[in-house]
This record gives C-alpha cells, sequence and structure tokens, in this order.
C-alpha cells in the first residue's frame, strides 16, 4: 500500500490532537508514515504507532527552533524524497499551511488548504472544503505532482488502530535559505488549562455585548462548568476586552466544535466564517434581530448579564 | 539610500455580498462587487508606515493580478497613498490557482525590481494564507510573515508573530517578504486629496508575455489543483428561539442536557 507522510505538530514530544486524526484520514488513503522534528521527536513514536503510524521519521536539529519555516520545509522535502509518498498531509495551522505551500512548490505539486474531510479517489485524494464563511461545501483534487493537503482540527474523529511505529532518524541537509528569518525571541503563551480553542468540543465565545474586559469572567466561568474552550468576536478583542488568540472567525480561528455558545456576538459573516460549521450552535442575544439567531439550534433572546449566571448555575446544579 | 516596496493586493468579492461560483467552478464575480480585500489594505498602511517613518527614499508599488475591474483595488491602495501601480491582466489567467498566482506574482515582483514586499495575511476569498510563503520560496529570500509588527532598519526587518504557541521576535535582511495581519494597525482611509492625487499616478497592465509566461503554465488549464464541484451549504434548519422571561438559563440548560452536553 502506498505510504502517506503526515507532519507532526508536537509541544517537545507531546503529540496535539489534529496530528492523530490526521493520522485517521492518512489510514483511508495509505500507510501513515509520520515526520516529527525539533526537541522531543522520538518521543512522539508511542502516541504515533497507537494511531497507526507504520514507521515515525524523525530529526532535531537547533535550527527548528532558532530559523522560522524553512528548516521544516527541507525536513519534509527530504523526508518526501526518502518515502514517495502518495501524499502528504499538514495539519491546518498558520505555519502548517506556509510549510506545506513551500514544499508543494519544491516538489512540484499543487496544494489544497483547509480541507474539511479526505476521501480515497480514482485520480488521487478528494478533498472537502468548506468555502466563502462556510456557506458552500467544494471537493477538490491535486492534479499535478505529489498531493499536498493541510487539514483543519476537527476534521475526523481519533481512532486508535497500533501500528509498528518504528522510529527511523532521517537525514536532512538544510538549504541556503533556511537560516535566512532568524527568530531572536520567543515569549511561550501561558496555558490557561483550558482545552486548545480549535480543539475543543466545546466553545463559549463573547463579544461586544459583554461590554468590558472584567465581564468576561461570566464568559470563562460558563465555559469552566462545561469543560469548554473560550472565544471571542473581533470587536470584544479589538476593545481590548480578551487576547487576539482567541479570536473567532475570519481573521482569527475556526472552530467546528459539538457546541458553540455565542453570548452578545451579532453574527457577522466574519464571525460566521469561523464557526458556521459548529454541530450544535446556541446564542444568547438581546436583540432578537440579531442575525445569529438564523444560525442557531437554540437561541435565548435576553440579557446576557441574566441568562449567561443562571446557566452556569444550573449546569453546575446538574452536574452536582 | 532607496527603498523599493511592492504591495500585494487582490481584488475580491465583497463577503457581505451574495458570493457562488460559476459554471466553470471558478468565483463568479459578475454578480458580486467586487474591492480591495480588507486584509491588503493593513499591507498597503504598513508600507506607507514604513516609508513615513524613513529617511530613505522609498517607492511603494502595489501590484494585483486580477480581471479588468481589479483596477479598482488599485486605484483605492494609491488613494491611500501608494505611488504606483502595476495590474497584471490577462484571459489566461482566468482560473489560476495559488501555485500559479505565485508564480505570475514572483515574475512581476522581480520586473518590477523590489527590495521588500508586503502582503495581507490571507485573501478575504480565497483565505489560503500561503502566497506569502510561496513569494519568498520562488524569489529565494527571507520570508517574515504574520507580522503584528513591523519595522525596517539599516537593511533590516524586524516584527513579532504573534502563534498559538508563543509570540516570536522575528529578524531578516532586506531583501525579504513580508505579511501582515489586521492587528498591525488599523488602515487609514484615503482622504479627498489622495483620491484625487490618485488619478494622476501611473498604472502599467503588463500581460502573460510581458512576464515572459506561457498560457500553459496559468490559468484554469495550468492549475496545479482541480475543483470537481461546490455544493450551496444547506441552509440551518430553524432553531428553537425562546425569550428570557426569567428562566431563560434554565430553559438553555434543559436544551443542552437533552442533547447530552451536560
Ligand atoms: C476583513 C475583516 C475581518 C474580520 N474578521 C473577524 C473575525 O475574525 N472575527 C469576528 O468576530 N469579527 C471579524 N470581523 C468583524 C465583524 O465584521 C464584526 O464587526 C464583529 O464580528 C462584531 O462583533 P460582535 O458581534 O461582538 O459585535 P456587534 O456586532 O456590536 O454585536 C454585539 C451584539 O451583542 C448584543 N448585546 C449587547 N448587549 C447585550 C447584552 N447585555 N446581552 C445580550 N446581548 C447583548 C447586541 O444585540 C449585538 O447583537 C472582521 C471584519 C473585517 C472587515
Ligand atoms: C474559495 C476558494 C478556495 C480556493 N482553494 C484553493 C486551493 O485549495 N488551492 C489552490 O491552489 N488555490 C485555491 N484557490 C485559488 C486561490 O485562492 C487563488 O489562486 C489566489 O489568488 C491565491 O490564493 P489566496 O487568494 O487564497 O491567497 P492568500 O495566500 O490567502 O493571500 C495572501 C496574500 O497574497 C496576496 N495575493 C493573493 N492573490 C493575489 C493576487 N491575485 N494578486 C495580488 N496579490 C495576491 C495578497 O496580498 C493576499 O493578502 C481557491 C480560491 C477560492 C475562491
Amino acid at each position: 500500500m502506498a505510504e502517506v507522510l503526515v507532519f507532526v505538530d508536537h509541544v517537545d514530544g507531546a503529540v496535539r490532537k489534529p496530528t492523530l486524526e490526521l493520522l485517521t484520514l492518512a489510514r483511508r488513503i495509505g500507510e501513515p508514515v509520520a515526520v516529527a522534528l525539533g526537541a522531543g521527536a522520538e518521543n512522539t513514536a508511542a502516541a504515533l504507532a497507537e494511531h497507526g503510524a507504520v514507521k515515525v521519521l524523525t530529526h532535531d536539529a537547533s535550527e527548528y527552533a532558532d530559523y522560522l519555516v524553512v528548516p521544516k520545509v527541507d525536513a519534509l522535502q527530504a523526508a518526501v524524497e526518502s518515502v514517495s509518498p502518495a501524499a502528504v498531509l499538514v495539519p491546518s495551522s498558520a505555519e502548517g499551511k506556509e510549510i506545506a505551500a513551500r514544499l508543494a512548490l519544491r516538489i512540484g505539486s499543487g496544494i489544497i488548504t483547509d480541507a474539511t474531510d479526505l476521501e480515497a479517489g480514482d485520480e488521487g485524494p478528494v478533498a472537502t472544503q468548506s468555502v466563502f464563511a462556510a456557506s458552500f461545501t467544494t471537493k477538490s483534487r491535486v492534479s499535478k505532482g505529489t498531493p499536498v493537503i493541510t487539514v483543519k482540527p476537527n476534521s475526523a474523529a481519533v481512532e486508535a488502530a497500533p501500528a509498528a511505529g518504528a522510529v527511523e532518524s532521517l537525514a536532512v541537509t538544510f538549504s541556503a535559505q533556511a537560516t535566512g528569518t532568524k527568530v531572536t525571541g520567543r515569549t511561550p503563551r501561558e496555558s490557561t488549562g483550558r482545552p486548545e480553542l480549535t480543539e475543543a468540543a466545546i466553545v463559549v465565545s463573547g463579544g461586544r455585548g459583554v461590554n468590558g474586559a472584567e465581564n468576561f469572567a461570566l464568559i470563562e466561568s460558563l465555559a469552566d462548568s462545561l469543560g469548554a474552550a473560550v472565544g471571542a468576536s473581533r470587536a470584544a478583542v479589538d476593545a481590548g476586552w480578551y487576547p487576539h488568540t482567541n479570536q473567532v472567525g475570519q481573521t482569527g480561528k475556526s472552530v467546528s466544535p459539538q457546541l458553540y455558545i455565542a453570548n452578545g456576538i451579532s453574527g457577522a459573516i466574519q464571525h460566521r466564517a469561523g464557526m458556521q460549521t459548529s454541530k450544535t450552535i446556541v446564542a444568547v442575544n438581546k436583540d432578537a434581530e440579531a442575525p445569529i439567531f438564523d444560525l442557531v439550534d437554540y437561541g435565548v433572546v435576553g440579557d446576557l448579564f441574566d441568562v449567561v449566571p443562571q446557566l452556569t448555575e444550573e449546569i453546575n446544579t446538574r452536574k452536582g | 539610500m532607496s527603498l523599493r516596496i511592492v504591495v500585494t493586493v487582490k481584488y475580491v468579492p465583497d463577503a457581505t455580498g451574495d458570493r457562488h461560483f460559476a459554471d466553470d467552478l471558478t468565483v463568479d464575480r459578475d454578480d458580486v462587487d467586487g474591492l480591495l480585500s480588507e486584509l491588503d489594505e493593513y499591507a498597503v498602511e504598513q508600507a506607507l508606515q514604513i516609508s513615513e517613518g524613513s529617511d530613505d527614499d522609498v517607492e511603494i508599488t502595489v501590484l494585483t493580478v486580477g480581471p479588468e475591474d481589479a483596477k479598482d483595488a488599485l486605484r483605492k491602495a494609491l488613494s491611500m497613498g501608494a505611488d504606483k501601480a502595476i495590474h497584471v491582466e490577462d484571459d489566461d489567467l482566468h482560473g489560476t490557482d495559488a501555485i500559479g498566482t505565485s508564480l505570475v506574482l514572483a515574475k512581476a515582483i522581480e520586473k518590477a525590481g523590489y527590495d521588500l514586499v508586503i502582503s495581507g495575511l490571507a485573501s478575504t476569498d480565497g483565505t489560503m494564507g500561503v502566497v506569502p510563503a510561496l513569494l519568498a520560496e520562488r524569489l529565494g529570500v527571507p520570508q517574515v510573515t504574520l507580522l503584528s509588527e513591523v519595522s525596517v532598519e539599516d537593511g533590516t526587518v524586524k516584527g513579532r508573530r504573534d502563534g498559538d504557541a508563543a509570540s516570536e521576535q522575528l529578524e531578516a535582511s532586506l531583501p525579504a517578504v513580508v505579511s501582515v495581519t489586521d492587528q498591525s494597525g488599523e488602515a487609514r482611509y484615503p482622504s479627498f486629496k489622495g483620491i484625487m492625487a490618485a488619478k494622476k499616478k501611473p498604472v502599467e497592465s503588463w500581460d502573460l508575455s510581458d512576464l515572459d509566461l506561457e498560457a500553459e503554465e496559468v490559468g484554469l488549464e495550468g492549475a496545479w489543483t482541480a475543483v470537481d464541484s461546490a455544493t450551496e451549504r444547506p441552509a440551518r434548519t430553524a432553531g428553537t428561539i425562546v425569550k428570557d422571561e426569567g428562566e431563560g438559563g434554565k430553559q438553555l440548560a434543559e436544551f443542552l442536557a437533552g442533547q447530552k452536553f451536560i
């Protein structure tokens, strides 16, 4: 069976969930071979093997942390040359898309970004994309070269499928471009202890209606009662009430959780672009005419300062 | 010293309009108004700020690859303050994908001459966010992308890239390709004076032969990707909407419990 390269997103050896989803999708089109780079790369092997990786190609060098993007492209290209895969799958993070694009160009292939599903087809893998603020669904293929496809988080349910996961070290020669962009400083983001926004099963968001940074505590309490991630509209982010990393929408994150709860958010097209594919959508808004109500499975027309605390309390009571 | 900045700008269908596909599964541009992708306004803004803060002689060229109407996007950028514009226009470009677009843009950037390329973080239609990285790869220069803060001094570009795991400080020597996010600073509105001045600024038109490109290398025929189908997402079925009369939170909890979320 043809091999399919999967680029591993990990933090010091801890594999992030979108990579496990990629392994699940990769098995539909071939045998997954994982590529893990940087500090802790070898520690990824057990998790990758458990989810179907027949082989794990690893390489560590200081270049991966000290320079932007290109060292990882060099390594992935080396992996493509050693494996001759049927396709290359990369998680659709901002960096993942840049790596995938440069790789595609180098190996003379096309690229599809932000796939939400993947299946085998007669002419190679067929990718589903959700476009124009999720108002259309397209099916596309890479028609030249080895398909390079980036896949959004939450595109598949992770399935365990134990495989050999034999670790092999990858030989990488860095290109002249590898050291072009220096990373001169790095401030790690502090963990909130809440789930990652793009990976969470439930997202609770606040918008301009939350009316102040201090009031976001209400949104956080509701999120914590459900074990959810916290999102925000651009209006709330621009007002400085919540960090930009939590913005949901076209220029923020796109999320596709089982449940999305929008509080004090009108539902502008650019916000919808980032949450419209959520399975169940709930909104609390005091304006019955707010466009967000066109999307909801359940909506409460009311003041969020009344509804949200009551909801949180009720959830906490029911959970006992 | 002089600094030549090329800003890539894309002409896109208005996101608030009724966007859909034409029969050949490319974007239907006839039924929806087009405009300068809002995210490229941030790129123009940063170019203007670099120019205003520099002792060098800075020239800002805005560049687009697009149909005839894409001139509107160039005019908008010129009225914000860019110095001149290049429009790459050719019937054979219809349906060009990301790899092809980056080929045409890279050829045009090389022909125009540049020290710095500035792009937006993503277009508001394709929203791939890959063209700046592709340009860096093609031009063989550093990519300093997704910056929320950017500065240029003594032949070096510096910036801040806010990622999921960390916020990074980046640095590279010119020439380089930069992309800026919508966190980099509000874009200015064109002034009346700017709009009047833009009418007199030069707009060059180049076609594929000006860039030594063949029709087969671009367009739908030359594309590296193929769209097989596009279907409109079914409208969501109307949900339950209740008015809060004191029990709204409890009613919502009941719904969530019914759906097994609690
Ligand atoms: C290029 C571009 C990209 C963009 N990208 C994004 C993006 O990524 N994400 C994003 O979100 N936006 C984005 N926007 C902005 C978007 O167009 C909207 O301006 C934004 O989403 C509005 O945020 P909001 O819904 O919080 O605010 P508003 O539209 O002001 O809505 C606030 C809502 O809160 C309700 N409300 C007020 N008080 C209460 C209360 N006490 N209780 C209950 N409800 C209350 C109001 O009825 C109203 O519906 C983008 C815009 C552009 C041009
Ligand atoms: C809904 C949709 C989905 C698509 N999916 C794919 C796909 O999966 N694979 C694929 O290869 N193509 C795809 N395309 C085509 C692709 O969007 C165009 O080829 C496009 O010009 C390049 O990608 P982008 O607009 O997404 O650019 P992005 O990478 O999102 O744009 C980043 C920046 O590049 C610059 N830029 C991009 N295009 C131009 C231009 N024409 N002129 C000047 N500057 C420009 C702008 O500064 C922009 O801000 C898709 C198009 C649409 C409408």
